[in-house]
């Protein structure tokens, strides 16, 4: 087990009176794949935030390779940040720029590489994710599944040490899915880089990762790795593994009683 | 019934508050942009791409409406004029009203709906698919990379639009007084030589243009950069960009007007 | 750096611009007549400037050889003073008689300067002696009635 890159301490956050995390710890290795499980609205996104420095805790805190994220200054974030790699949801490539320029464009911002050796690099990252054939197409047109693994070329151009993906699987076909899932394990093998999967595809992740946290009202759940996650008997766990409608997570919104709210007291009284 | 005098009071209200607070922020954003702007003079080559973009494709609209002004001025001057048997003063007419005021304003109207809202559009719509937030991640200042560079050029196109909207709308009054009507060509460019001042005139009507490409260009990236990341966000920010810059264009022409021509003349 | 066609295009879009303002100072507006040349001032005092404005054009025998740069009211003699920049070019006599005209019937005033036969020559700083004032439209009106009545 090498150290931890990512340590996160009783953290809390919410938005102004709405509590989203309530006391969160978490602690990733270097070189491991972690997946972040939970229903909608469970504080995921948020988590993520918080670990790029989006956002500051209300309490608690976030260590990425030693420094406490919330307290570094501008220059030290952006610092810091040049080592981490975000996908987002649907990509969020630059619409106004060919997938060539997506992928060059840290490297154009952060670097005085030549061009020639710029463009041997993009060749490179978009031979990873196999689209160096699509490197002179714009973004309009890709199919979502190609946007996402440009995005992710994009995101390991300058080799960073820690990727989060949020919601890489979302809206694509099967084919797209296993490729993406395969993608993020073998880039962090290869790369030797630490990745975060925010996700609710219980399948195709439980298949790429080493650890699983489940996030539910703000606090962690339960966690495990893979194998221990699927013999669960923790009711929620199993409910959000085998996607049952109901359990721990009710199908209801809570509410009147029914008969209440249809007026049907009188009636069977 | 006063339950719903206050309510609606309350609304005024807090819409007077919102109001009061988004112009604060718009001031600071302004303050930011500003700020944030030398790296894009270093890399100039960010503000002509959208030189391209907000300047060069508003030449037609721009060259177009124009002609179209002048020859309507042409058309006018010479139907009011001739009436007092000075027609020869309608070069005048139509180089004074577009050089000082139609087109700076007409320009910078024109300007706000075709690129002002082209870059609220852009803008929102980077926020919208995240892209803004990815380049953050990126440790890449959005501010310093995407809205300077379409700050700055807007900036810059807006005083040479003007120029060019003004000289197409001399040439279209002066196709349609000299060529259709037949004013003295002589006449019609003597006395508009005489009655034109370039540094009282001209250079005030530049001036004038440069306020305008600043306001628009401001008020487009601020909505853009404010608007909620949804469709109906970025679609409503795009429409506040237009109305608001109208309103500006034209409210800052009344006070510019006030302090450059105080009838000296 | 790399060269592209929107650099093309862009520099065409400046050329277009700064050419547009170029022909809005020249051919539009009076930067070919401008006096950018030397000028020296001249000072005359008259009695009603009328309608005369700072600009107004200082003409000698119907050719412009100056501007009026400016226009004050005396508190010591109850009249107006009013400075000229003249074209370093012209040179005017000493007894060089001013005269405030308007072009036309309704036109702009100007200021016109007939030469006389000094052998000395104005210079910079130096007052106009002889000047004449505007005619004022109401008051020629009133005289010529004036004389009227009186003829009857």
């Amino acid at each position: 087990m090498s150290e931890p890159l990512i340590e996160i301490k009783d953290l809390a956050f919410s938005y102004s009176t709405r509590p989203i995390l309530k006391s969160v710890n978490m602690t990733m290795s270097r070189g491991k794949v972690i997946a972040i499980m939970g229903g909608s609205g469970s504080g995921k996104t948020t988590l993520l935030r918080l670990i790029g420095g989006e956002i500051k805790p209300t309490a608690g805190y976030v260590k990425v390779a030693d420094q406490v994220v919330h307290k570094l200054g501008r220059n030290d974030l952006f610092r810091l940040r040049r080592k981490m790699g975000m996908l987002f949801q649907f990509g969020a490539l630059f619409t106004d720029l060919s997938v060539f320029d997506n992928v060059a464009f840290q490297m154009r911002e952060h670097t005085n590489l030549p061009e020639s050796m710029i463009r041997d690099l993009v060749l490179m990252k978009l031979h990873a994710v196999g689209l160096r054939g699509a490197y002179h197409l714009m973004p309009s047109e890709l199919s979502g599944g190609m946007a996402r693994r440009v995005a992710l070329a994009r995101s390991i151009a300058l080799d960073p040490m820690l990727i989060m993906y949020d919601e890489p699987f979302t809206g694509l076909d099967p084919i797209s899915l296993s490729v993406i899932g395969s993608l993020i394990r073998r880039l962090t093998d290869a790369l030797g880089m630490t990745s975060i999967v925010v996700t609710h595809d219980v399948q195709e992740s439980l298949k790429i990762v080493d650890y699983v946290y489940f996030l539910a009202d703000g606090v962690i759940a339960a966690q495990g790795t893979p194998g221990e996650v699927r013999e669960s008997v923790t009711p929620f766990v199993h409910q959000f593994v085998h996607g049952e409608e109901d359990g721990p997570v009710p199908f209801h919104y809570p509410a009147e009683a029914y008969p209440k709210d249809l007026k049907l007291e009188r009636h069977l009284a | 019934m006063p339950k719903r005098i206050i309510t609606s009071i309350q609304a005024v209200g807090h819409r007077i508050i919102d109001g009061i607070w988004r112009l604060g922020c718009a001031a600071r954003f302004f303050i930011l942009v500003l700020l944030k702007s030398a790296a894009s003079f270093l890399r100039f080559g960010l503000v002509i791409r959208e030189v391209y973009f907000v300047g060069v494709l508003s030449l037609i609209i721009i060259l177009v409406s124009g002609l179209f002004v002048g020859m309507v001025l042409g058309l006018q001057g010479y139907e009011t004029l001739q009436k007092y048997g000075s027609e020869s003063a309608v070069g005048t007419l139509v180089a004074l009203s577009l050089v000082r005021e139609l087109g700076p304003v007409m320009s910078a109207l024109l300007f706000a709906s075709r690129a002002g809202s082209a870059i609220t559009a852009e803008i929102g719509l980077m926020k919208a698919t995240e892209q803004l937030a990815a380049m953050g991640m990126m440790a890449v200042d959005p501010i310093a990379r995407v809205v300077a560079p379409r700050f700055w050029a807007g900036v810059i196109s807006m005083p040479l639009l003007a120029a060019l909207f003004s000289v197409m709308g001399v040439f279209g009054g002066y196709l349609v007084a000299v060529v259709f009507i037949g004013v003295d060509e002589g006449a019609f460019w003597s006395s508009m030589q005489n009655a034109v001042d370039f540094r009282y005139d001209i250079v005030n009507g530049v001036i004038k243009s440069c306020f305008f490409g600043v306001a628009v260009t401001a008020i487009a990236v601020f909505e853009g950069f404010d608007a909620p990341p949804t469709a109906e966000g970025v679609s409503g920010a795009t429409t506040r960009t237009v109305v608001t810059s109208a309103l500006a264009i034209l409210g800052l022409d009344f006070v510019l007007t006030s302090f450059m021509f105080r009838g000296v003349d | 750096m790399q060269r592209t066609i929107i650099d093309f295009w862009v520099g065409l879009f400046v050329m277009a611009g700064m050419g547009a303002l170029l022909i809005l100072g020249l051919k539009v507006g009076n930067l070919t007549s401008y006096n950018t040349g030397e000028s020296y001032t001249l000072i005359g005092n008259f009695e009603n400037i009328g309608g005369l404005k700072i600009r107004a054009p200082v003409k000698s025998a119907g050719v412009v050889v100056g501007r009026v740069t400016d226009i004050q009211f005396s508190l010591e003699t109850y009249d107006a003073v009013v400075t000229m920049g003249i074209n370093s070019y012209y040179r005017f006599p000493k007894d060089t008689f001013a005269s405030i005209l308007t072009s036309g019937l309704l036109g702009e005033q100007y200021i016109g300067l007939s030469a006389g036969g000094d052998e000395e020559m104005l210079t910079e700083g130096d007052k106009i002696m002889k000047t004449n004032s505007a005619m004022v439209l109401e008051e020629m009106v009133g005289r010529f009635l004036f004389d009227k009545a009186a003829e009857d």
